[in-house]
């Protein structure tokens, strides 16, 4: 029986990281207690661990099942849309020195890479025999993602979202409504993202065999952060294939932003085993490096146990878990998915942080010079580019545009405010 | 003595006077910092068992009433430090063996050994983690039985009988048999349920192998601890007691009423 919780992950022995990465590509992780080397697990109550083992068991099943994936590459065809473009971002290339690619993830129905996973396990829940769906949402597109693969399966459907967020993503909040879930504002802990995952875990359970809890990012207890990221790989499998098509290569670098990680999980499967592509986690740094001004959790965290599982940690001396801050929803959350923890112990993976300001700036540069106008979430990704490109000149950049940014106007509206002609004053 | 061996003696006791032991639990640091010590001298003449409770940030199997006196606790500024301090002073004075029930992360924060080290120089008797299964928990049981500490497990309605077998044989002190698959604090139990409940805790019962069992979650009344009383070794006040002191009653007349079998 494992240990590992005892104390901080070992530093690595030489030769140990090459060892690492071939065991997660051979698929040895996560193992049978759902670690990826010493992150991850199944730290939940008693009343839980029955829903997480038969999850488990069930989305083996589902995923051994040619029926089940036909069907899922169905829905994911017909439905979302998929395969989402690779698209060549002209502009933005000319004014960085360097070809960037972009994958649109925000051209996937309902508007980010989150209905991938929501389609994937609410054909799970019906598998499981679950009668009814909740989900926790930050940005909202989680919660969208979710009350519309409701909709399509039939199940009944309740959003915890905590108040701040229901203010901030206020438009997400009334897509959810009209595609019919009922959302939940929390009103307690910080009244983000991490007190909604609280409520919906709650609710969880207290009803573990009748409802499924659709975890919307790869975090939480084993089996979620794998399930997640086996439905957001599909990122990175078109990814990879894509560029090779178009370029007749793979890129020099790539870059996806990462809060509970499940974009970037996804993206970065596609090619983990390509020892050449450098792999970039940007994280949000939101108004700089002090503690409670950021969300950057690879960055700045320590190992420690939240919402079920053994991962990197923004959290005080004592234990307790900070609030965070970042400019955009979708990123402010303290932890992040174990396997992200993985890859930055290993080092397959440079995780940054980037601030609210870059992000921002990035996020202009992307509608003026794309017609293109991508969520604050990637255009955290969207900065890290530029700064690769800057220090590289001419090297290939992938970057993966995981969402797009209407759900933002308000923020925008607040943060960045238009003026001049036509503008806003 | 061991932890878990003066933790049955506790409840061994209770059966003696024909009474079913009472297992009370404190937020530690609720109202007040400095309400502490009176707070757990007063559950400690009515109580058999004391559970102290870490304030955590997140914590997700409790409801309204612990979410909020932990979040009172946290504003004050209790730490695991502070309570383990406290508790030097305190527990070797107390009659009824004090088990620390905190989240697990807490815990780790300062280093497991040195946390369960502390502990134990502190007098507590064992931990109940709610967040900490069966499966991750041998290497922090053998940490705590090297320091003569109990690690209490939890048992669900929806509990398997083959995991209540293993739960049961893993505890130490007693078999915590939470009566409702939910968080804490949850509305008495309505007649029927109080069937499903006293059938529930006799097949825990009947799986325990020997291990005692006390009845927790959602214990708010007498006629409530009555029900439950022909089923199980003890009961788990923990959420009606915060109430209690948020009322200002007085705690040790609640707890004494809420088992007196007259």
């Amino acid at each position: 029986m494992t240990t590992t919780i005892l104390g901080p992950p070992d530093r690595l022995a030489p030769g140990q990281a090459a060892t690492e990465l071939a065991r997660l590509l051979a698929g040895d992780y996560p193992d049978a207690a759902g670690r990826f080397g010493p992150f991850g697990g199944r730290f939940v109550p008693e009343t839980l661990m029955g829903a997480v083992t038969r999850l488990d068991r069930v989305a083996r099943a589902a995923f051994a099942d040619p029926a089940f994936r036909a069907e899922l590459d169905r829905e994911s065809r017909d439905w979302i849309g998929r395969p989402t473009p690779l698209c060549y971002a002209a502009g933005l290339s000319r004014a960085w020195g360097a070809p960037v690619w972009l994958k649109r993830e925000d051209l996937a129905h309902t508007g980010a890479h989150k209905i991938n996973n929501a389609l994937g396990q609410a054909l799970l829940a019906r598998r499981l025999g679950a009668t009814r769906i909740v989900a926790e949402t930050g940005a909202g597109q989680h919660g969208v993602a979710t009350a519309a693969a409701c909709a399509r399966l039939g199940f009944p459907c309740r959003v915890y979202m905590g108040s701040i967020d229901v203010e901030r993503q206020a438009p997400n909040v009334d897509r959810m409504l009209r595609l019919g879930a009922e959302v939940v504002p929390v009103e307690t802990g910080d009244r983000t993202l991490r007190a909604a995952i609280d409520e919906a875990l709650r609710h969880w359970v207290s009803d573990p065999l009748e409802t499924h809890y659709l975890l919307g990012s790869a975090v939480g207890p084993h089996p979620f952060p794998w399930i997640v990221r086996e439905f957001q790989s599909v990122i990175g499998r078109e990814s990879r294939a894509q560029m090779i098509e178009r370029t007749g290569r793979l890129p020099d670098a790539a870059f996806a932003c990462v809060g509970g990680g499940s974009n970037a999980i996804g993206f970065f499967h596609g090619f983990l085993a390509d020892p050449r592509v450098a792999l970039f986690g940007l994280e949000a740094g939101g108004r700089g490096p002090g503690l409670g001004e950021h969300s950057a959790t690879l960055s700045h965290g320590r190992p420690g146990v939240l919402h079920g599982t053994y991962s990197m940690l923004l959290q005080d001396s004592d234990g307790q878990v900070i609030e965070t801050h970042s400019v955009c929803a979708g990123l402010d959350y303290p932890g992040v998915g174990p396997e992200h923890s993985f890859l930055n112990w290993i080092g397959r993976v440079r995780y940054e942080a980037v601030t609210d300001r870059e992000a921002l700036d990035a996020h202009a540069e992307c509608c003026a010079r794309e017609g293109i106008l991508p969520a604050l979430e990637p255009s955290h990704a969207l900065a890290g580019a530029r700064r690769f490109a800057s220090a590289n000149p001419g090297a290939v950049l992938l970057v993966n545009l995981c969402g797009r940014g209407d759900k933002d106007m308000p923020i925008l509206a607040r943060e960045a405010p238009m003026t001049g002609p036509g503008g806003r004053p | 003595m061991s932890g878990g061996a003066r933790i049955r003696a506790a409840i061994e006791s209770a059966r003696a006077n024909r009474r079913p032991a009472l297992v009370a639990y404190l937020t530690a640091g609720f109202p007040r910092l400095d309400q502490f010590g009176p707070l757990l001298r007063a559950t400690d003449a009515a109580a058999d068992v004391i559970e102290v409770g870490v304030p955590f940030s997140d914590p997700m199997a409790d409801g309204a009433t612990i979410q909020r006196s932990s979040r009172v606790a946290l504003e004050q500024g209790v730490t695991l430090r502070w309570i383990l301090d406290a508790l030097g002073g305190l527990a070797p004075h107390a009659r009824a063996p004090i088990l620390l029930m905190s989240y697990l992360n807490p815990l780790l924060a300062g280093g497991l050994t040195e946390t369960i080290r502390r502990a134990a120089a502190a007098g507590v008797a064992g931990f109940i983690i709610p967040d900490l299964p069966l499966e991750e928990s041998p290497g922090l049981r053998e940490l705590a039985r090297s320091h003569g500490m109990a690690l209490v497990q939890m048992v669900t309605p929806v509990t398997p009988d083959e995991r209540i077998r293993a739960l049961a044989a893993a505890t130490d002190g007693f078999l915590y048999a939470v009566t409702v698959a939910g968080i804490t604090g949850g509305s008495a139990a309505s007649p029927g349920e109080e069937q499903r409940i006293g059938a529930y805790l006799d097949r825990v019962r009947s799986l325990s192998g020997g291990a005692m069992t006390c009845a927790g979650f959602g214990v708010r009344s007498r006629a409530q601890v009555r029900a439950l009383a022909p089923h199980a070794d003890g009961v788990i006040v923990g959420s009606a007691l915060i109430e209690a002191i948020e009322n200002k009653q007085n705690i040790t007349n609640f707890l004494t009423e809420l088992v007196s079998t007259t």
